[in-house]
């Protein structure tokens, strides 16, 4: 295979990859202060994105991204505050269905609000013809968008997880809720942060994505489950794992497909993926210990 | 018998005289089905054909009916599943006692239902392209859109003239990708064409950069895709990213202009074949379906502020021809079959269709017309 192919396969990859680990990143995030997976991850996505693409009809491209992901990470909030908070007895198992309703729930008010059809938002720098030459191999500027912001958001939260009491209160939940709360720490507070930050990573990228995979009233779902599987792969918890993982998972697609029929694309993903599940069943950065503390 | 009970029987009294009266007060009313993808991924077919049939059905009872008959059109929402085409078929057949059933949207949907139509004697108008619905032939079951191996000719004879040899395929894994997947495959050889690659995609597909990578290595003229999902307008998006300077044809199922915004720029040039009424104002005004075209698009873009497309036109035949058909047969479901089968010369959206028993799709290669984009509008292609 030429040198350029084999860019053009690996720039493939690491677009598609990150944004997996953006969505994974996002139940992470979650995960790590209420021991659940959200399952309306993905919704978060294509709420962002949506509000953006309305929005930017009235004002500036990055006023309305931003104005987006507020609200969104408002609608987090909400979503925590109505249905997570109140909960007398919250077991994991109540929890996970009631983040697989509101998915639900979130998706038919969209498709109310905003109809079936597909949008998109401007590219934010160039045209849909733009393309820009890197050694042989052919990118959309904004992939490099894409590539930038997911590296953000990783810097970001690298700096906000050990920097600031807040992050570090949110880490003390994810290693131990109960020692977390001994020592006054209000873990209620820090589940209500988690869905608005996740929420609005999850808005963030939504915007970021959709000049180059558009957003439809069900496009977060089969997002989510591709960040699903990369979280799980990476180690459920673990950012960087996050990122690792969707780079694999997101290469491991663009090779299969220079070898084999596009259509067993997914499967290859998900063989390698039980594979190393068998060999390491916390994933590849997640810890046993850890792990065996968390009840999911 | 207390107070609380006898008012309980006067309302319930009173509801049951006024649905009597009600009943007697209106027109017999003839029931027909209707099942469509109004939501889902394919709702870009099912949601204008609803809008289509409904607003169809208040025009028919304005102008007095069928021989005096209103029609009420009972409209499912499938979602594109053949599984709820499958069980909105039977409701309809069996609870509702349906006339006939319009739709589905999707060839995957008819193909599971066509036998189940057959099967009831209930006529079925299908909204959906592929071939297979109406080859071999049901009794009961016609189509309305063109046939996909007119599409695909028409676009390989346009290759043989541009001395296009070798291109590569790309189609959607639902009914449609695959059944245009197949005619290109099956007529290619007979165009001199030689298809080098041909790959399916998944039809939720967001970034096709990776397969067109592979296209691309072969040196492929030109590239074929063969959808009606969203991705249409992103291969469109990832081979100008990927500087692709050939060619690229798709099927009727791009004949939306929403996909043309999505792709914006990358549009530019897309060839494909299509029904008239995307350029119905370039036609003559002595062309057959002027003036039906021309009439439906100015009525549904009134009523509904969007454009008119190819897909609601579909809808828009099979109600009509279903309503001419029974016109001549009357409330009899066999003598209305009949009929159907026998109906020549009429001027529909898709083109003129001319049923026969030998053919339950009514129309030839002349329904369709090579279009492409230009300044973000469709036009007629010329070829220079």
């Amino acid at each position: 295979m030429p040198f350029e192919q084999i860019l053009q396969y690996i720039f493939s990859g690491i677009t598609n990859g990150s944004i997996y680990a953006i969505v994974a990143i996002g139940f992470n995030i979650i995960y790590n202060t209420t021991g659940i997976i959200n399952f309306a991850q993905g919704e978060f996505l294509m709420l962002g994105g949506m509000t953006a693409i309305s929005l930017s009809a009235f004002m500036p491209l990055p006023v309305a991204i931003l104005a987006s992901v507020v609200i969104t990470s408002f609608v987090g909030a909400l979503i925590d505050f109505i249905f997570i908070r109140r909960l007398k007895k919250p077991t994991v198992l109540n929890m996970v269905i009631i983040t697989i309703g509101l998915s639900i729930l979130i998706r038919d008010i969209a498709l109310h609000v905003w109809d079936e059809k597909v949008r998109s938002l401007p590219y934010f720098t160039g045209s849909e013809v733009t393309s820009i030459n890197i050694l042989g191999a052919y990118i959309s500027p904004q992939v490099l968008w894409v590539l930038g912001v997911s590296g953000i958001i990783v810097a970001l939260l690298g700096v906000f997880f050990r920097v600031t009491v807040t992050g570090r209160s949110m880490r003390a939940c994810a290693s131990n809720m109960t020692a977390a709360r001994l020592c006054g720490i209000n873990t209620r507070n820090m589940v209500t942060i988690s869905f608005m930050l996740s929420a609005a990573i999850g808005a963030l990228a939504g915007c970021v994505v959709s000049p180059i995979t558009q957003t439809q009233y069900d496009c977060g779902t089969s997002l989510a489950i591709k960040g699903f599987t990369v979280a799980i792969l990476g180690g459920l918890g673990n950012s960087t794992g996050a990122v690792i993982g969707g780079i694999v998972i997101g290469l491991l697609e663009a090779f299969s497909i220079s070898i084999m029929p596009l259509a067993y694309k997914d499967a290859i993903a998900i063989a390698v993926l039980l594979l190393i599940l068998f060999v390491r069943p916390s994933g590849l950065f997640g810890k046993k210990e850890a792990a065996g503390l968390k009840e999911f | 018998m207390s107070l609380k009970k006898l008012l309980t029987l006067i309302v319930c009294m009173a509801v049951m005289a006024i649905a009597v009266s009600c009943k007697k007060q209106n027109k017999e009313t003839v029931k027909i089905g209707a099942i469509f993808a109004v939501t889902g991924g394919a709702s870009f077919l099912g949601a204008p054909e609803a809008k289509t049939v409904q607003m169809l059905q208040d025009e028919i009872n304005a102008a007095g009916g069928i021989d005096g008959k209103n029609i009420e059109v009972i409209i499912k929402d499938s979602a594109g599943k053949p599984e709820n085409a499958i069980s909105f078929a039977k409701q309809l057949i069996d609870e509702n006692k349906v006339f006939a059933i319009i739709g589905p949207s999707t060839s995957g949907e008819s193909m599971k239902i066509k036998s189940i139509c057959d099967d009831a004697k209930v006529i079925l108008v299908s909204c959906a392209a592929a071939e297979s619905i109406v080859n071999p032939i049901s009794k009961y079951v016609f189509k309305t859109p063109q046939k996909d191996s007119d599409a695909a000719q028409m676009i390989l004879n346009l290759m043989k003239k541009k001395g296009i040899t070798k291109i590569g395929v790309v189609s959607s894994n639902d009914g449609f990708g695959a059944e245009g997947k197949k005619q290109l495959e099956k007529l290619a050889p007979g165009a001199g064409v030689q298809i080098l690659i041909s790959e399916v995609y998944d039809k939720k597909a967001t970034d096709l950069t990776g397969v067109l990578t592979k296209i691309k290595a072969k040196n492929v003229q030109a590239v074929v895709n063969w959808s009606i999902v969203p991705a249409q307008s992103i291969i469109a998006k990832n081979m100008k990213q990927l500087n692709m300077n050939v060619p690229l044809f798709q099927s009727h199922g791009f004949g939306n202009i929403k996909y043309v915004k999505e792709a914006g720029e990358a549009a530019e040039g897309i060839i494909f074949p299509c029904g008239r009424l995307l350029i119905v104002d370039e036609l003559a005004d002595s062309h057959p379906q002027k003036q039906v075209l021309a009439k439906y698009k100015k009525d549904y873009e009134g009523k509904y502020a969007e454009d008119a497309s190819t897909f609601g036109g579909h809808a828009y035949d099979a109600l009509m021809i279903l309503v001419e058909a029974m016109k001549r047969g009357g409330s009899d479901k066999e003598k209305t079959r009949d009929a159907l089968e026998n109906l020549k010369g009429f001027a529909g959206t898709g083109g003129v269709f001319n049923y026969s028993p030998a053919d339950h799709t009514g129309l030839d290669i002349n329904g369709f017309e090579l279009l492409t984009v230009r300044g973000g509008k469709f036009v007629k292609y010329e070829d220079k």
